[in-house]
């Protein structure tokens, strides 16, 4: 079997469409995640039980099965009560899943910002919501940012599970025209440009921003 | 100005304040000595609502204050400010927003009026040139001297102070006991826990002796320091000289 060097170029236009598919459910996925990682935050650090005890539960199911799994079940009892299309089915596995993960980013990184900072402001007069707000969230998201990048990139690559349930993204592509045109390894390799190519965007994209917020007021 | 009335305090089972009675007057400097896990830190925290207390009562400005009345503990806070050991500054803000935060936020106060009650408690404790500092360009000391800024940009009738200096490299002790030792001149009620003796000895006007949890003695300086009743303090005092 021979490497074809000339199929990575010929084939690659036929992956643009799998690559603007993988941006939409990773992006959607990621941002639903965030959102809902920040919530799930607040309730898991909350002393009522009516937050907290559902943040964990839901934390421990997400925590203690595969991914895979959850994207199956997701697809299959979305599909019968609401009717919903694979792709969405796809981005509210994804972002149910790294919600739980991003939630336990955020719970460490609020918790860490000393109790001090918490006392220091409400010792001031201040509401819990108030010092929470402008004390506690703006240094927890700062140290946050290292764990969320390295999450995001997760997220991004996770995204090729959505193939499972016919969504054709990058893997998905990738195996098909392998499967026809039997050049699976450069198949592939095209496929893994792409993700390389969108988690270095990532990297070098946090990493801006970490400078960025270290060059304004360092802790 | 603050009264304190049969307060007691379990952690779990610990009983950690055992019945403390104590009247803070206006104007009145009290310093409160005593061994490590004697209480003091608990005691203070209880008078700011950080701590909730099972038994007792706090009377802030004449006023019972009910520990679940979340709006009457943020507006007794309000009135009396609170000073750490390791400063608590928020990081993330330069000095001069450090101390015009309260203001603001809690007071509803306009920028511009923060800024010049923020710049005239700066200048009193001696760091107006430092007003666009970050806290992680100061010195110990120069953060110990902001958090009192901040403290008394609230125009609180009452500041605690929990072992302010006992985080700093001794050469800086210096310029924070004098930072306090002004206001207490200038007339401030303070409720200082300390280590510093001779500080204590200086400034206060009357000197209170905890251990395990109870008020052993109390009196002036001199009573407490030189003619001391009990032998508890006795001893106490024997050790830290
Ligand atoms: N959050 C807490 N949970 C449980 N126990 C606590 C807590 N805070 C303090 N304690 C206990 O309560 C007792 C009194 O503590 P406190 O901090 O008031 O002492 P202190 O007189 O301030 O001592 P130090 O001089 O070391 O600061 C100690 O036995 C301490 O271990
Ligand atoms: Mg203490």
């Amino acid at each position: 079997m021979t490497y074809d060097f000339r199929a990575l170029i010929d084939f690659f236009p036929y992956f643009l469409p799998a690559a603007w598919l993988t941006i939409v459910v990773s992006f959607f996925g990621i941002a639903l995640g965030a959102v809902l990682g920040l919530l799930t935050a607040f309730a898991r650090i909350s002393s009522k039980p009516v937050f907290n005890l559902p943040s964990r539960f839901y934390i421990f199911v997400i925590r203690g099965t595969p991914l895979l799994l959850q994207i199956l079940f997701l697809y299959y009892s979305l599909r019968s009560i609401f009717n919903f299309e694979a792709m969405t089915s796809a981005i509210v596995a994804l972002g149910v899943h790294n919600g739980a993960y991003i939630a336990e980013i955020f719970r460490g990184a609020i918790q860490s910002i000393a109790v001090g900072q918490m006392e220091a402001a409400r010792s001031l007069g201040m509401t819990y919501r108030k010092a929470m707000v402008r004390i506690v969230l703006p240094q927890a998201f700062k140290r946050a940012i290292p764990s969320l990048g390295n999450q995001f990139i997760i997220a991004l690559k996770d995204s090729s599970l959505a193939s499972a349930i016919t969504i054709k993204e990058l893997l998905l592509k990738a195996q098909q025209l392998g499967a026809s045109n039997f050049k699976m390894m450069e198949m592939l390799t095209i496929a893994a440009f792409f993700y390389l190519f969108y988690t270095s965007i990532f990297t070098w994209l946090f990493h801006k921003i970490e400078t960025k917020l270290s060059v304004s007021g360092s802790a | 100005m603050i009264t304190i009335k049969g307060l007691e305090k379990w952690f779990e089972q610990l009983h950690v304040l055992k019945g403390i009675d104590l009247i803070v007057n206006p104007s009145e400097v009290v310093v409160i000595i005593g061994a490590s896990g004697s209480g003091k830190s608990t005691l203070l925290r209880c008078i700011n609502f950080l701590e909730k207390f099972q038994k007792g009562e706090v009377f802030i400005e004449g006023k019972a204050v009910n520990q679940q009345d979340e709006k009457m503990i943020n507006e007794m806070r309000s009135h009396v400010g609170m000073v750490f050991q390791h400063f608590n500054l928020f990081p993330h803000m330069s000095v001069l927003h450090n101390v015009i935060e309260g203001p603001t936020q809690v007071k509803g106060m306009g920028k511009e009026e923060a800024i010049e009650i923020g710049r005239y408690y700066l200048d009193k404790v001696g760091l107006i040139d430092k007003e666009n500092a970050y806290p992680s360009m100061l010195s110990g000391g120069q953060k110990q001297r902001v958090a009192i800024a901040r403290a008394l940009a609230m125009e609180p009738s009452a500041i605690l102070f929990d072992e302010p200096t006992s985080a700093l490299d001794p050469e800086l002790v210096g310029e924070v006991l004098l930072v306090m030792k002004n206001l207490a001149k200038d007339g401030m009620t303070m409720v200082i826990v300390t280590h510093e003796m001779g500080f204590a000895r200086e400034v206060a006007d009357r000197v209170v002796y905890m251990d395990e949890g109870v008020i052993v003695e109390q009196g002036t300086p001199k009573q407490v320091f030189d003619l001391p009743q009990k032998e508890r303090t006795q001893s106490f005092l024997s050790r830290v000289r």
